[in-house]
């Protein structure tokens, strides 16, 4: 079984977000970047299909020349090889040029049975990539997906995905594009000697033009523009209230009536 | 290309809270006539919830293979009615459904998305867009070049209309799609829990529940208020309540009028999953706990006696009005 992983480095969730001065985007001086926590999921459900069903993983992953941390750590999860493609020229590119960009490296090599996504990276929170590859590829898909199981013939699937307060099955054909949820598995952290493996194992880079894009016309087609960033607005002071518990709770009550207009 | 086409999402025979909030917005706008897109058998049947909202026809796909979500086919369906009708926008919930479905759609048309989105103004002919990124630590505003332009709308944000307008007009679009092939071949529904990116009202507790028997100190609470549970992560991860509860950047980002969270020291990750909440009342024996910070109102005390006490003191409430 072949299967790519599409992976994208993300600022650590416990970074304090801050808007670059001129509100143009966020400051990203003092940003730890780490692989995408949904990412995680999808490489390990990789990694398991691939040792039941032998084959090789393979992670994919558009950005800048740091991203390359964020493939070190797939592969020492337990990737075999990955491609990085460098965003000189289109790093201004939107969801649909983003697709267009790794369906073209996709498109560099044939035999895919599976390609997996985060459900959503939390950086944009678009959750759009893995239709979007989908879409573009023509495969079907299955996103937010919390279970898995593929046939033994190793040409059907059967995902578990998440709604709202409910569950429900999907079954279809490979190749497929299945967008991991939290919950899928549990990602195995990289060993030392993982790690070490991991600093030798084949990243291959490529860019835009050499996946025969026109970097320019990309980026001016770009049809999601972002014109700035803003912070949500300051919270008011909170009222806090001390001392009996009844008695607060009943003061709770009348300031949720009277003044938040909530009961 | 000029009027507005909402995909609508309905659940038993209903239209979904989410797309009478998309019906409202595509009206508010007031960029052309509203149409509907349905789903599903029994589509027709909801003419008259999408009229009372101010949508002027209402397009009906009831037959097989819509009888049963598949990504695919949908997709192509919709493709195929914007390609007949020429709206200038296309909206749906940014729900599992919508999520699933307007990405597809954006591939297939190369027409840009902007995903959960929380508010949208008309410019001329042109849409203002703002959407959370960061789970709700930043707001991006954006604009989208070319048509259609499509958006899904986070649920329980933009207000659904007061209603009275007349059943919208129905028709039968002909579309021609490929056999699908995601299929869903089963639905199980996870309990009577409401769903909490669609609640407007949320109790949520943390490790100071100390144990999960104690999550029924909060289902107490929830049930005078009309609220849903929900919790941090480690409570989930512990097993404590279900995964689908827990609340944050790496869960559900909610958005609640009240947002009550108990024993939730209020880490960043949570804090991110809950700031578009319009009230947010915290519980923590901890005068220092972070939650204090982000909270309107707080009391400082053993959540064993604040809870109950709470619940006593609503349920005196209700008795009394
Ligand atoms: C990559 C990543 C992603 C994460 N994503 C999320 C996320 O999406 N959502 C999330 O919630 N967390 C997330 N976390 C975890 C987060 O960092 C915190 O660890 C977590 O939110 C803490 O949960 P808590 O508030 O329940 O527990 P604690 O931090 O242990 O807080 C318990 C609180 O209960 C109070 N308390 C104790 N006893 C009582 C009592 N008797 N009465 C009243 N109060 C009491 C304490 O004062 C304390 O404030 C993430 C972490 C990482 C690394
Ligand atoms: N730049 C990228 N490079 C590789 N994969 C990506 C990239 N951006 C997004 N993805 C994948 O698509 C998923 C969803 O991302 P998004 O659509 O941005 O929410 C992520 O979890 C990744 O698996």
């Amino acid at each position: 079984m072949k299967i790519a992983v599409l992976v994208k480095q993300v600022p650590d969730t416990a970074t304090r977000i801050q808007l670059a001065a001129d509100g143009s985007g966020i400051e990203t001086a003092n940003i730890k970047w780490v692989l995408n926590p949904y990412d995680e999921f999808a490489i390990e459900e990789a990694l398991k299909l691939r040792d039941q069903h032998t084959g090789e993983v393979v992670l994919m992953s558009f950005g800048p020349a740091r991203v390359e941390e964020a493939i070190r750590q797939g592969l020492a999860m337990g990737a075999d090889r990955a491609v990085w493609i460098s965003d000189e020229g289109v790093a201004d590119v939107d969801y649909l040029g983003r697709a267009q960009i790794l369906v073209a490296a996709l498109q560099q090599e044939s035999d895919w049975d599976l390609v997996l996504v985060g459900k959503q990276a939390v950086d944009d929170d678009a959750a759009q990539t893995g239709p979007l590859v989908a879409a573009l590829l023509d495969w079907p898909q299955a996103m937010v997906v919390l279970g898995l199981a593929v046939d033994a013939a190793g040409r059907r699937i059967t995902a578990t995905r998440e709604l709202e307060g409910a569950t429900e099955t999907v079954e279809l054909p490979m190749p497929a594009v299945l967008g991991a949820q939290r919950g899928l598995n549990v990602p195995r952290y990289p060993t030392l000697p993982n790690i070490m493996k991991a600093k030798r194992k084949e990243v291959r880079h490529t860019h835009a033009a050499e996946l025969g894009l026109d970097a320019a016309e990309l980026t001016a087609g770009r049809r999601v523009r972002v014109e700035g960033y803003q912070l949500p607005p300051p919270r008011p002071e909170p009222k806090v209230l001390t001392g009996d518990p009844a008695e607060a709770a009943a003061t709770l009550v009348k300031l949720l009536h009277d003044e938040a207009q909530i009961l | 290309m000029s009027g507005i086409l909402v995909v609508l999402e309905q659940q038993e025979g209903r239209v979904r809270r989410v797309s009478l909030e998309a019906c409202a917005t595509a009206v508010r706008l007031g960029q052309g006539a509203v149409s509907a897109l349905a789903f599903g058998p029994g589509a027709e049947g909801l003419a008259e919830a999408v009229g009372s909202q101010g949508v002027e026809q209402l397009l009906v796909l009831s037959a097989s293979p819509f009888d049963r979500y598949s990504s695919d086919a949908f997709a192509h369906a919709v493709v195929q009615v914007v390609r007949q009708t020429e709206p200038s926008l296309v909206l749906f919930g940014a729900t599992a459904f919508g999520k699933d479905l307007a990405p597809r759609v954006s591939g297939l048309l190369m027409a840009g998305l902007a995903s959960d989105v929380t508010a949208i103004e008309a410019d001329g002919d042109d849409v203002l867009i703002t959407r959370p990124v960061y789970a709700g630590k930043a707001f991006q505003r954006v604009r989208i070049a070319g048509t259609p332009k499509l958006v899904s709308l986070r649920p329980n944000v933009q207000p659904a209309g007061a209603g009275g307008g007349a059943p919208a007009r129905v028709s039968v679009p002909t579309v021609d799609v490929p056999a699908p092939r995601a299929v869903v071949t089963g639905t199980e529904r996870s309990g009577e829990q409401l769903e909490l990116t669609e609640a407007s009202r949320i109790v949520s507790g943390g490790r100071g529940m100390k144990a999960p028997e104690n999550f029924r100190l909060l289902d107490e609470l929830a049930a005078v208020l009309g609220a849903a549970v929900g919790s941090s992560r480690p409570v989930a991860d512990e097993g404590w309540v279900p995964h689908s509860y827990h609340v944050g950047q790496t869960g559900k980002v909610v958005s609640p009028d009240l947002y009550v969270a108990v024993g939730i020291s209020g880490a960043i990750q949570h804090v991110a999953g809950i700031s578009n909440s319009k009230c947010i009342v915290a519980i923590n024996n901890d005068p220092d706990a972070p939650i204090f910070k982000v909270a309107n109102y707080g009391i400082v005390g053993d959540l064993f006696q604040v809870v109950p006490a709470l619940t006593a003191a609503l349920k005196a409430h209700l008795d009394a009005s």
